[in-house]
């Protein structure tokens, strides 16, 4: 459960990251992939690793879909349609490794916000990233 | 067995050998409380954490947060033994404490989180596995005298 200020909050976090997308996804998904290596399973087809042009590529589509359904978090099952289609019947990754990817995720942003990433903010974009990965699992099945 | 690299028992005795206990166990601690508020249900004789300013605020939490951040030095010192050297602690936390194992790992993940946020780049992606792979081997061994 979002409150509005949490809503708030979690839009103007992920504002401030679009212009530092690549890096930010990028570094995630390398973190994820040293950490659990059983996701690196899903990326056979692309060169991951770290700061190759596939995985910044890759790592800024994930940070910019994030930070577009941060904009209107009441609107997610709308704007996330496509790319539930495409994670249920094309890509299919398992919904654990949504989970592994949220942490990671939340690693790569205290390195990058130190303090900034203050307990508050945390739990509101581990709440937001929870949400997200329910929302995209929903076709699955 | 756990099979430890140089590279493992290095990351791990540097990151300890530069820790600031009672900055980063508080913080991991209360940031647990914070993140994951059903995890204050065992604490229910700590005082005012009714919201994130009075948990970060809160001395027992603190204090809590640096003994158990101490906790970890056990298997530090002694890498290739971490299941012998917690298997009292965990029955303490089944037997005594009732504490669901589960949050061994949502402690383990904030105190993660602190340290990447206090070591920023130099937390990098290699450095963050052999951290996370030390903890799962606590965490897994405080949870084996569960039954």
């Amino acid at each position: 459960m979002l409150s509005k200020r949490e809503k708030d909050l979690i839009a103007e976090v992920w504002t401030k990251l679009i212009p530092v997308a690549e890096d930010i996804g990028s570094d995630a998904l390398t973190r994820m992939f040293a950490t659990f290596p059983g996701t690196k399973t899903y990326f056979s087809h692309l060169d991951i690793s770290p700061r190759s042009a596939h995985l910044l590529s890759h790592g800024e589509k994930i940070v910019l879909a994030i930070a577009e359904g941060a904009q209107d978090i009441d609107q997610l099952a709308v704007s996330l349609a496509p790319l539930q289609t495409l994670h249920a019947y094309q890509l299919r990754i398992d919904p654990t490794n949504f989970k592994l990817f949220s942490h990671c995720m939340l690693v790569a942003l205290a390195a990058h916000m130190g303090d900034d990433f203050t307990p508050v903010v945390h739990a509101a974009i581990d709440k937001y990233l929870s949400a997200f990965a329910a929302v995209l699992a929903e076709k699955y099945r | 067995m756990v099979e430890w690299t140089d590279f493992e028992r290095a990351t791990i005795a540097d990151i300890f050998s530069k820790m600031e206990y009672e900055v980063i166990g508080p913080a991991a601690l209360s940031r647990c409380l914070v993140v994951y508020p059903w995890t204050q249900r065992y604490f229910g004789n700590f005082g005012n954490l009714y919201n994130a300013a009075a948990i970060i605020g809160n001395p027992m939490v603190a204090k809590h947060g640096t003994t158990i951040l101490h906790g970890l030095d056990r298997a530090v010192k002694n890498m290739d033994n971490i299941k012998s050297e917690y298997a009292e602690l965990s029955v303490l936390h089944s037997e005594k404490l009732h504490v669901d194992p589960d949050n061994f790992k949502l402690l383990s993940d904030c105190l993660t989180i602190v340290i990447s946020a206090k070591l920023g780049k130099e937390f990098n992606g290699e450095v963050q596995a052999a951290f996370q792979k030390f903890l799962a081997v606590v965490v897994n061994s405080l949870g084996r005298q569960y039954h």
